[in-house]
């Protein structure tokens, strides 16, 4: 970390007597504690409550709430699914999760890694690809999921028509209730959503590499491969583990996409949307807190995880 | 939340031009057209669902659901538009939107930028424990509080309302901010403090005077990215907002009403209209901005 500036604060006397670098402290506190005060009502406040609310039997606007110690997380533990309490199918819906999670992220990483070594090299038109690679990007998620659900249409969508007078189908397939093909689908809808911003990341993990190692390596008479390969790559470890970090969070929180193609379908679930049906739609918030709880923890296993690989990595 | 708050990252990006290696001038005529077929088959699919939800928007409702498709419409037709704008379906979420994303930036502009002032330029114990709450809380799992929202809001009779989205978006909005702000303040040079300090003025109207119209860049990046993401955002709003008229953009988008005539069908011409209107603004604001949205999203801990 840059340190700040170190000139003689502290040697100016200032009007009222306080020395320059006590006013910057009073004044650092004071301009941190709108901000300090919003995080902590908006963020820290609700979440002990949440916390809380998981060892109870809390229910919105549904009268008194009792302290169940531990039960709600056994009934999570056993994948209690008692459709009279409204319990989701939890550990189907986290199996879900981590296959989305698995699959998108591989294909963003390696078709984002591939887009951002074309695009760091100079062609014709580089200019206006950088610019198509955004219109993805500024979408509402949404929204895009939105469009892409009406082509993957199973009567007029353009991706059976498409595939059909390319003779690679021969019957319309119903893309989103076919349990074959609808993970597949939604990953196609992410892959398309998020691979500009992997490779706008990785683009500006590449652009910092200097030049003159390659020229190095090219007197030595290193090929291709052995450039990326040897040099690239590692080189560009830090800005890899950042995004493989914030994509594999965001994919395990995914909840635009498959509220908007699947809702609330049996089996269709992941742990975002189960937790905020279990809420929302069933009132079931004390359920739905022990939930969160659980998902917050599989989180932070992810952070830790992926933080200890990539530092023994660099060591 | 896959509307991703970006992310700060720990990736400095000077955009540099100087020698990479040419691939597209390869000798080789195959290799170079493998090389520009590559690119236009990623161009394909990255702009591809965007003109169909044109296309869909211009054909007429009586072919919306002609087999076989037609890839070109024959007979354009902007009714679409209109009726995707009248009747309320689209206009007011429009309003509430701009309403809630414009509040949300102005909040998160003027408490971030103070707060980002303090831990770029000021010294004082405590900074660095502070740095790392800010940068953990950009990773913070909105689902994990919606319960408690949830029933902190409907006790204040802020279900319903906008005011719970222009609360809650703060949560995802201000610690980014203040993340990129700081990055942002930290470069600035510090001969213009030293200046104003010996000239007498005080920490405060250093800031406000000097650093703060000198940051007005890093302002403009940010905030566009605040908006943007309070503009998107779409599982508070679908959870906290119950009627029609309190919908934002995303939420209207998903529960357009099917209509009249045919009951359940989802009316795809009108739909298909109404993502073409909320996403050429945003297109729009995207390819103006397109240099120092690239640099704010990649920039973030760069000097931390």
């Amino acid at each position: 970390m840059k340190k700040p500036s170190s000139f003689a604060a502290g040697t100016i006397i200032h009007r009222g007597g306080f020395t320059l670098q006590r006013r910057q402290v009073r004044l650092a506190w004071l301009m941190l504690v709108p901000a300090l005060a919003v995080l902590i009502f908006v963020a820290l406040y609700p979440l002990v409550q949440t916390v809380y609310s998981s060892f109870t039997d809390e229910q919105f606007l549904g009268g008194t709430t009792h302290v169940v110690g531990f039960a709600n997380y056994y009934n999570i533990f056993t994948n209690n699914t008692n459709t009279a309490a409204s319990y989701p199918d939890f550990a189907a819906a986290t199996i879900l999760t981590l296959k989305f999670t698995v699959w998108s992220v591989v294909i963003e990483f390696l078709l984002g890694l591939g887009i951002a070594l074309v695009l760091n090299s100079q062609f014709k038109g580089r200019g206006g690809m950088r610019a198509a690679m955004l219109v993805p990007w500024a979408i509402p998620t949404v929204v895009s999921a939105q469009m892409w659900k009406w082509m993957f249409n199973d009567i007029s969508g353009v991706v059976n028509d498409f595939l059909m007078r390319i003779h690679v189908l021969s019957a319309p397939q119903s893309w989103l209730a076919d349990p074959s093909t609808s993970l597949a689908a939604v990953v196609a809808v992410d892959v398309w959503k998020t691979t500009p911003f992997v490779a706008l990341l990785l683009l500006a993990g590449l652009q910092v590499i200097p030049t003159d190692i390659y020229e190095a390596a090219a007197v030595d008479g290193a090929t291709g491969f052995q450039k990326l390969w040897r040099i690239t790559l590692p080189l560009l470890r830090p800005a890899i583990a950042v995004t493989l970090i914030f994509r594999t969070l965001d994919a395990i929180r995914v909840f635009d996409i498959f509220n908007v193609f699947f809702g609330s379908t049996i089996g269709k679930l992941t742990m975002a949307t189960a937790i905020q049906n279990t809420i929302v739609s069933n009132n079931e918030v004390g359920y739905g807190a022990a939930l969160s709880v659980v998902m917050f923890v599989i989180i932070a296993i992810f952070v830790v995880v992926y933080t200890t690989v990539f530092k023994v990595e660099q060591q | 939340m896959s509307t991703s708050v970006i992310p700060p990252t720990t990736i400095v990006a000077p955009p540099t031009k100087s020698g990479r290696p040419a691939r597209g001038q390869q000798r080789n005529p195959v290799l170079r057209g493998l090389f520009y077929l590559v690119i236009l088959v990623l161009a394909f699919y990255m702009l591809f669902p965007f003109y169909w939800a044109i296309r869909s928007a211009l054909v007429p409702e009586s072919a919306a659901g002609d087999t076989p498709v037609q890839y070109w419409p024959s007979n354009p037709t902007l009714s679409n538009f209109g009726d995707a704008l009248t009747g309320g379906i689209l206009k007011q979420p429009l309003i509430n939107s701009a309403i809630v994303a414009g509040s949300v930036t102005l909040l998160s502009l003027v408490i971030g930028a103070s707060a980002a002032y303090a831990l770029g330029r000021l010294r004082f114990r405590g900074r660095t424990i502070m740095m790392y709450a800010i940068l953990s809380m950009t990773i913070f799992p909105q689902i994990a509080i919606l319960g408690s929202l949830y029933t902190l809001f409907s006790k204040w009779g802020l279900i319903n309302s906008e005011w719970s989205l222009i609360i809650s978006y703060l949560i995802f909005t201000l610690p980014f901010t203040i993340w990129v702000l700081q990055s942002f303040f930290r470069t600035m040079p510090h001969e213009l403090e030293e200046s104003a300090y010996v000239d007498g003025a005080s920490p405060f109207r250093t800031f406000w005077s000097i650093m703060l119209p000198l940051a007005a860049p890093g302002l403009v990046t940010t905030g566009l990215l605040a908006f943007i993401n309070a503009w998107n955002e779409y599982l508070y709003a679908v959870s906290f907002l119950q009627t029609a008229d309190h919908f934002t953009v995303p939420v209207a988008i998903v529960e357009w009403p099917p209509s009249t005539g045919s009951q359940f069908a989802i009316p795809w011409d009108h739909v298909m209209a109404g993502t073409v209107i909320v996403t050429v603004p945003l297109i729009v604001l995207v390819l103006i901005f397109q240099r120092r949205l690239v640099a704010g999203l990649t920039a973030g801990a760069v000097k931390g």
